[in-house]
C-alpha cells in the first residue's frame, strides 16, 4: 500500500513539475490569442481593428495568465518541493493525533460579500466599453451570465483545490511542519488560480477553506492546527487594522475634491435605500417566520447598517483611466463611512436603551435569571433530541458519498499511536491538575454539612446591593447555551470559551455519576499507599472537539464490527493517599478523558469481557483520572469490580461524546482482577 | 438520520396520536424516523443509553435530566407513544379562534408547559422544589467559580423570592406566579415541531 502511494505521488510530482513547466509557454500561446480586454495596461492608440472590435462585447469569459504570472508560479514552486518532500517520507507509517480547523478567509473576504465584488468588476468592466450607447442588451445578459460563470466557477476552482491539498495532506505524518505551509499555498494557489481567469478568487478561496476543513482537519497534526488557526487570526487582525489606517491616512491627505451635491446625495440615497429594502426584505419574510419580527427591530437593523473597509477599498480600486474624477468618489465614500461608523454606531446604543425601555422591564429577581436560563437548556435538549429535518435528500445522500469515498481517499488511515508519553498528554494532565485544584471538587457530603452551618445565617433579607452582586455573578457564572451556529469572533478562538464549558459540565457528570455509584457500592477506601497500579492507556487519536469526535462517530456508528472506530472506555478512580489529604471528602478529582481507539493493544484486554452486545458499539464515556499534585505518578486504582456491573445499569454514565483524557502514567503496571480487565469495555 | 421515510400507515396508533398531540401528520412521521433513528437496534423502544447518544446532551447541563424526563418513574424504556407525548409540550401555541370550554387542556399549552419545567427541578416529585433540589439545579447550571456558600446563598434567595407561603420550598403554584411575566410560549417551543 505504502509503495504504491509512493509511485502515485511521485506520478503526481512529475506531473505537476510538467505543469508549471508548461506555464510560461502556455502564458505567450494565450497571449497571443487573448481575449481579454481587460488587460493591465490601457493602451488607448494601439488598437488594432480585432481588438476594437473585441471591446464592443461584454466578454463572459477571459483568459489572462500575465495577470498573475509570478505569484502563481513561486506557488507552484513551493508546493513542489512539498510535493517531493511528502514522498520521501511516504513509507513510514506513523499516527498523529487531532484535527482541526484551517479557516482561510482573508480579512477583506469575510466583510465583503464575494457577489459585491463580482458586480463591482461586471461594472468596471461595462465601463470599459467606450460609449454608454454602444451597450445592448446582449452585453447586459452576457452581464448576468459572467455573475454566474464568475460565481459558481469560484466555488468549483475552491473544491477542486480543497480536495487536491486534503489528498496531499494525507501524507504528511511525518513532516507535520509543511502542513500550514501547504494549507496557506493551496488556499492562495485557489484565488491566484481563479483570479487567472478572472472568476472570483475570493469565492475560490472560500470553497476552498470550507473544504479543507471538512478533510484537512482530520489529516494535520495538533500543532499546525494551532499554528494555522493563529496565524489566521494574526493576518486578519494584521490587514483589518492595516485598511483602517490607510483610510485614516488617506482622509488628511490632500487628494480630496469635495463636491457638495455629489456627497451629501450620495448619503442621503445610501440612508433611504438601507432603509427601503430592509422593510421591504422583512415584508417578505415575515410572511414566513413564526415569530415575526417586528417594526422596532427593523428600525434598529435599519439604522445599523455600518459601511466600512470593503466600500473603502472598491472605492480605492477604481481605475483611474476610466474615472478621471475618482478623487470624488473617495471623498464621498470616506464622508459616508464616518457617518455611519461613527455618528450612527454612536447613537445606536442610546436609541436602543430607548426604543426598548418601554417594552422590557427589568428583571427584578433571581428567580427569573435561573428560570429562564433552565428553559433555554431545556430548549436546546429538546432541540437535539429531535434532531435535525433534512429536508433535503440532496444533503443526505451527498453525506453518504462523502463517508463512502471522499473520506477514504482524503483522510488519513488512522492508527493508534501506542507511545506512551507525548508532549500533548503532558499538557492535558498539567491542565488537568490545574483544575483540580482549583476546586473540582465538590461532594454532597460536604455540602449537606455546609448547608447546616450556613442556615441560620442565610435567614435574614438580602439587601438590594447584595442582590445585585448575586445577579452579576450570576449572570456571569452560568453556563451559556450551546449554540446551533457557532459565532465568530475575530478576536477570539471561537471554541475556546465553549469547550472550556464542556469540560467542566462533562466533569460534573462524571462526578455526580461517581457519587450516585458509589452510595450503592461499599467501595474499598484508603487503600495502603504502596500499591501503586497504574493504568496505562494507548492514545487517542481523537480530537478535543467533542462535537466533532461526535460527527466522526455518526460516521462510524454504522458499523458494528470490532474493527470499526469504536472505542473502549477506560475506568479510572484516583485515590488519595488516606493520610495526607485527610478525610473521605475529597476524592473526586476528575479530569476528562478521550476516547480511545479500540484496535491497539487493548484489543487483547477487551476480548475477555463478556459484556453484553448493546455495548458493542460505540464509546462510553470516560470516567476522568486524577492526581494531586504531589502524587504524580501514582494513580491508585480502584477495585471495581462492583462498580462494573453497578455500571453496566447505570447506563447514564455511558454516552458517546468523548471527553478530553488526560491521564498519564509511568509506570505500567495493568491491574487485574481476574484473567480479564475489569476496565475495559467494549 | 432522517432520510428513511416511514410511510404514515407504519406508524402505529397514528390517528391517536395526532389527536393527543396535536401533531400534524408530516410531523408525526418525522419524529418516528427520528425514533427509530436513534433506537439502533430496532428494538421498538428506547432506553437511556440510546438517547444519551446523542451528543450535545452530553454537554448540556441539564442532559441527565432531561433524559430521565422521558420516562417514568423506574422504568427503562420509553415507547413511541411516551417519546411523542414528551415532545408534544414543545409544539408552538397556535392563536385559539374559540375558547372550547369542553375541551381538555391541549399538551402543549402554558399551564403544561410550566408543568413539564417544574419537574425537572422536582425530581422526588412532591410537587415543592426544596431548598436542596434547587441547589442541585444551581449546581448544574452554573460554573466552577462559583463556591459553594455563594450558591447556597443563591438559593436561598431564590426560594425566599418565590416563596409565599412561608414552608421553605416553592411549590408549582409559586413557581408559576414567579415566571408569569415571561414569554413562556416562545421559550418552550421549537419551531421545527410546528
Amino acid at each position: 500500500m505504502g509503495s504504491q502511494i509512493f509511485r502515485c505521488v511521485n506520478f503526481l510530482n512529475r506531473l505537476l513539475l510538467l505543469l508549471s513547466l508548461g506555464c510560461p509557454f502556455a502564458a505567450t500561446y494565450f497571449e497571443l490569442s487573448t481575449l481579454s480586454s481587460n488587460s493591465t495596461q490601457y493602451k488607448p492608440d494601439h488598437h488594432d481593428a480585432e481588438d476594437s472590435a473585441q471591446d464592443e462585447r461584454l466578454n463572459v469569459f477571459t483568459v489572462d495568465y500575465n495577470y498573475v504570472q509570478i505569484p502563481y508560479e513561486v506557488t507552484l514552486w513551493i508546493l513542489l518541493a512539498s510535493l517531493a518532500k511528502i514522498g520521501k517520507f511516504i513509507d513510514s507509517k506513523d499516527k498523529s493525533t487531532v484535527i482541526i480547523y484551517s479557516s482561510i478567509l482573508y480579512n477583506t473576504g469575510h466583510r465583503t460579500s464575494p457577489s459585491i465584488q463580482v458586480l463591482y468588476n461586471i461594472f468596471i468592466a461595462f465601463t470599459q466599453m467606450h460609449r454608454y450607447e454602444e451597450i445592448e442588451p446582449v452585453d447586459v445578459l452576457a452581464g448576468f451570465a459572467r455573475f454566474f460563470v464568475v460565481g459558481l466557477g469560484g466555488v468549483l476552482f475552491g473544491i477542486v483545490f480543497g480536495f487536491v491539498s486534503a489528498f496531499m495532506t494525507r501524507f504528511t505524518q511525518n513532516i507535520s511542519a509543511i502542513e500550514p505551509l501547504l494549507v496557506f499555498m493551496f488556499s492562495y494557489l485557489s484565488y491566484l488560480s481563479a483570479e487567472t481567469l478572472y472568476i472570483s478568487g475570493i469565492l475560490a478561496m472560500t470553497a476552498c477553506a470550507v473544504t479543507m476543513k471538512k478533510y484537512v482537519e482530520e489529516n494535520v497534526s495538533q500543532n499546525s492546527y494551532t499554528t494555522i488557526k493563529y496565524f489566521m487570526k494574526m493576518l486578519s487582525s494584521v490587514s483589518e487594522t492595516l485598511i483602517f489606517v490607510f483610510m485614516g491616512v488617506s482622509t488628511v491627505g490632500r487628494n480630496h475634491e469635495w463636491n457638495w451635491a455629489f456627497v451629501s446625495f450620495t448619503l442621503l440615497f445610501c440612508l433611504i435605500w438601507r432603509v427601503l429594502s430592509v422593510f421591504a426584505l422583512f415584508y417578505i419574510s415575515n410572511k414566513f417566520r413564526t415569530y415575526p419580527f417586528t417594526i422596532k427591530d427593523q428600525l434598529i437593523i435599519a439604522y445599523s447598517g455600518l459601511r466600512g473597509a470593503s466600500s473603502f477599498s472598491l472605492a480605492f480600486l477604481l481605475p483611474m483611466y476610466l474615472f478621471p474624477r475618482k478623487n470624488m468618489f473617495i471623498t464621498a465614500t470616506l464622508v459616508v463611512i464616518y457617518f455611519t461608523v461613527f455618528i450612527q454606531g454612536i447613537t445606536i446604543g442610546p436609541l436602543v436603551k430607548y426604543l426598548d425601555v418601554k417594552k422590557t422591564n427589568k428583571k427584578e429577581c433571581i428567580n427569573e435569571e435561573i428560570h429562564v436560563r433552565m428553559m433555554d437548556h431545556l430548549k436546546a435538549g429538546i432541540e437535539d433530541i429531535c434532531g435535525h429535518w433534512s429536508h433535503y435528500q440532496l444533503r443526505d445522500k451527498f453525506k453518504k458519498f462523502d463517508t463512502k469515498y471522499l473520506k477514504k481517499i482524503l483522510i488519513r488511515e488512522n492508527q493508534p499511536k501506542s507511545s506512551i508519553v507525548s508532549l500533548y498528554k503532558k499538557l492535558e494532565i498539567k491542565q488537568a491538575i490545574e483544575m483540580a485544584e482549583s476546586g473540582m471538587i465538590s461532594s454532597a457530603a460536604s455540602t449537606a454539612s455546609l448547608q447546616a452551618q450556613l442556615a441560620p445565617l442565610l435567614m435574614h433579607r438580602l439587601s438590594p446591593e447584595e442582590v445585585e452582586s448575586m445577579r452579576d455573578m450570576l449572570a456571569h457564572s452560568l453556563y451559556q447555551v450551546r449554540q446551533r451556529t457557532p459565532s465568530y469572533n475575530r478576536h477570539n478562538l471561537p471554541t475556546e470559551t465553549s469547550e472550556k464549558q464542556a469540560k467542566e459540565i462533562l466533569i460534573h457528570r462524571q462526578n455526580s455519576l461517581r457519587q450516585s455509584v458509589r452510595k450503592g457500592n461499599s467501595l474499598p477506601w484508603g487503600k495502603p499507599a504502596s500499591t501503586k497500579n497504574v493504568r496505562f492507556l494507548s492514545l487517542p487519536y481523537g480530537t478535543h472537539h467533542p462535537a466533532r469526535r461526535k460527527a466522526r462517530h455518526d460516521a462510524s456508528t454504522g458499523d458494528y464490527s470490532r474493527d470499526s472506530d469504536s472505542m473502549v472506555s477506560i475506568m479510572f478512580s484516583p485515590r488519595l493517599r488516606a493520610g495526607s489529604l485527610g478525610a473521605n471528602h475529597r476524592q473526586q478529582e476528575m479530569v476528562p478523558m478521550e476516547q480511545l481507539d479500540r484496535r491497539e493493544k487493548l484489543s487483547d484486554f477487551a476480548g475477555q469481557r463478556g459484556t453484553p452486545s448493546k455495548q458493542d458499539h460505540t464509546a462510553r464515556i470516560r470516567r476522568p483520572a486524577l492526581m494531586p499534585k504531589p502524587q504524580f505518578d501514582a494513580v491508585f486504582e480502584e477495585e471495581i469490580q462492583g462498580y462494573e456491573s453497578e455500571e453496566e445499569e447505570e447506563a447514564v454514565a455511558a454516552s458517546r461524546p468523548s471527553v478530553k483524557w488526560a491521564a498519564e502514567k509511568r509506570n505500567v503496571r495493568h491491574f487485574h482482577k481476574a484473567p480479564s480487565s475489569p476496565f475495559w469495555r467494549k | 438520520m432522517g432520510c428513511q421515510n416511514s410511510h404514515p400507515s407504519a406508524i402505529p396508533e397514528l390517528e391517536e396520536i395526532m389527536q393527543e398531540t396535536g401533531f400534524s401528520q408530516a410531523s408525526v412521521v418525522r419524529l418516528y424516523d427520528r425514533f427509530q433513528a436513534l433506537d439502533k437496534q430496532q428494538k421498538g423502544y428506547l432506553s437511556k443509553y440510546d438517547l444519551q447518544g446523542i451528543g450535545e446532551l452530553a454537554v448540556n447541563p441539564l442532559g441527565d435530566r432531561i433524559i430521565n424526563a422521558f420516562f417514568k418513574e423506574g422504568e427503562e424504556l420509553t415507547d413511541f407513544r411516551s417519546f411523542i407525548r414528551v415532545l408534544a409540550h414543545f409544539r408552538p401555541v397556535e392563536e385559539e379562534k374559540s375558547k372550547e370550554t369542553g375541551r381538555p387542556e391541549p399538551m402543549n399549552s402554558r399551564l403544561r408547559k410550566l408543568q413539564f419545567a417544574f419537574q425537572l427541578y422536582d425530581q422526588d416529585s412532591d410537587g415543592k422544589i426544596s431548598r436542596d433540589e434547587m441547589l442541585q439545579v444551581l449546581r448544574l447550571m452554573v460554573g466552577i467559580q462559583v463556591t459553594e456558600e455563594q450558591l447556597a446563598c443563591i438559593a436561598e434567595r431564590t426560594i425566599q423570592e418565590a416563596d409565599q407561603d412561608g414552608d421553605g420550598a416553592i411549590s408549582f403554584e409559586e413557581f408559576a406566579t414567579s415566571v408569569e411575566k415571561l414569554n413562556i410560549e416562545q421559550r418552550m417551543s421549537l419551531r421545527l415541531l410546528k
